[in-house]
């Protein structure tokens, strides 16, 4: 107890931290993951490839690897940028793939007959997929999506190793001022399972909410 | 998952022909102009120079980037057989007719699977001191994949339990065996099959996790890259090494990708493996 109220401060900052760095990149990833999903179900090949190819590539490299060229080389390479911008980048960049799969899945969850019938109304792809099938796709991508959300929050731990505002590097100023590490770390550990609970219990509300019978 | 694509838009016509070439065009430029960029950075800060890529040809340098992905390759190969093990276990207390076994077991699965992965690493390695334990890097990172990933796996082979039909118990049961039984002999069997492709992609994210070892230490194939890197006799050749280190990486998760898919596409063929769409567990 008294490794956490002696650090409180720094506990709240910390954890504050990781929570702006999840909710920058969620969004940020949301984003981009759903622009892939479209590309790689679009009708012009360019587009299709382009996808396929970032999916294949950042799935299969590991988010330390990513994150360790946006801390350690993107300076060299680029300009300046502070780190908390470059892990958002990192971690946006990395999970937007997992963000497109999984809302390339809840595509092809919504029946033919959908899309079918836009385009017997004459709707193109941009409209079909915007107002047919992307809207009936967000129920059953719901749940997934929170799983990859729940990941990145996970993940934001691995900025952590390269740089010390976030939750992660808790144990770092603890052990400056002479406490437990033991104990500063279970308390991050705690901290992250009551963030982490949360989420769950809405990712299976939701499940139940919105799980149509089709 | 296969998308419909040929399902959102109709054989285009002569006006969506040139819009898709348009599109295309736009979509091939702006894919150009981003690599057109990276490769003049590169070049500009002197990242494509000969004394950076030097160290391709010392021996010394080659053995130490082989000695990283060997270390890689045991922390993979030791973590994944131990999360097998653990997910078997966890799965099999889940599955319990005790109350009690189960209620623990679920505990321990949402409990390792909410705690990240590089704070479990932390706490072997930088905790546990405090407590008079230490623990080796390597241990500390087999300990962390073990843990994770078991928990994982648990829940891919409950899924896969639990998908079997349930006729097929039934019908184990009618014929008097008992519950360990119908586990090995009928379950386990038919569940494997269906989940062994789920089983490999979790494996794909495990080989990833190794490379966390790099945040306490273990000398894996990133430390060794940040190591050669930061060495400034060679130039420091930070980014060319961890491009190097990059294709390595890609390299072996997508030979166990595409392990994970022949699986897939297999199983698939076979009409006698259960047709369950068991969610893949590659969110991580």
């Amino acid at each position: 107890m008294d490794v956490l109220f002696g650090n409180l401060g720094e506990f709240l900052t910390r954890f504050g931290g990781t929570i702006g760095l999840f909710v920058c990149s969620a969004i940020a990833s949301l984003i981009l993951g759903v622009i892939l999903a479209a590309m790689r179900v679009s009708p012009v090949p360019a587009m299709r490839a382009t996808g396929t190819v970032y999916v294949t590539l950042l799935r299969n490299t590991p988010l330390t690897l990513v994150l360790f060229f946006f801390a350690l080389g993107f300076t060299k390479l680029f300009f300046y940028l502070p780190f908390f911008l470059l892990a958002v980048i990192g971690l946006s960049l990395y999970t937007a793939a997992f963000v497109c799969e999984t809302v390339r899945g809840g595509i092809s969850t919504v029946s033919e007959g959908q899309a079918e019938a836009a385009r017997a109304l004459g709707f193109g792809f941009t409209q079909t997929l915007t107002l047919v099938v992307l809207p009936q796709a967000v129920r059953s991508v719901m749940p997934p999506l929170t799983s990859v959300q729940i990941a990145l929050l996970k993940n934001t731990t691995v900025a952590a190793g390269f740089s010390v505002f976030e939750a992660g590097g808790f144990y770092r100023a603890v052990n400056e001022r002479g406490g437990s590490t033991l104990v500063a770390l279970l308390w991050v550990a705690l901290g992250f399972i009551v963030l982490v609970i949360p989420l769950t219990v809405l990712q299976r509300r939701l499940e139940k909410r919105w799980s149509v019978a089709r | 998952m296969s998308a419909p694509t040929a399902v959102l838009f109709d054989v285009p016509g002569p006006r969506a022909r040139a819009r898709n070439t348009v599109a295309g065009a736009v979509t091939l430029a702006v894919v150009l102009a981003l690599l057109g960029v990276l490769v003049w950075r590169l070049a500009a800060t002197g990242q494509l120079d000969a004394r950076v890529w030097e160290w391709v040809l010392y021996e010394n340098v080659q053995l130490a980037i082989l000695d990283g992905l060997i270390k890689t390759l045991q922390a993979f190969a030791t973590g994944a057989v131990l999360a097998l093990a653990l997910g078997a276990l966890l799965a099999l207390g889940r599955l319990s007719d005790h109350r009690p076994l189960r209620s623990v077991c679920s505990t321990v699965v949402e409990l390792f699977r909410a705690v990240p992965l590089v704070v479990l690493m932390f706490l072997f390695y930088y905790g546990l001191p405090s407590a008079g334990i230490n623990v080796s890097t390597f241990v500390a990172v087999v300990l962390g994949l073990m843990l994770y990933n078991g928990a994982v796996l648990a829940e891919v082979f409950r899924a896969g339990v639990l998908a079997v039909p349930r006729g097929q118990s039934e019908a184990a049961y009618a014929l008097g065996m008992r519950k360990s039984g119908v586990m090995r002999f009928v379950l386990l069997p038919q569940a494997v099959r269906s989940m062994l492709p789920s089983i490999v992609s979790q494996l794909v994210v495990l080989l990833k996790d190794t490379a966390l070892g790099f945040l306490i230490t273990y000398p894996e194939l990133l430390f060794q890259a940040q190591f050669l890197g930061s060495n400034a006799a060679l130039g420091s050749p930070l980014i060319p090494v961890a491009l190097v280190v990059a294709v390595i990486y890609i390299t072996l998760c997508l030979l166990l990708s595409a392990l994970a898919n022949w699986l897939e596409r297999r199983s698939r063929r076979n009409p006698a493996v259960i047709a369950v769409a068991i969610e893949r567990p590659d969110d991580a």
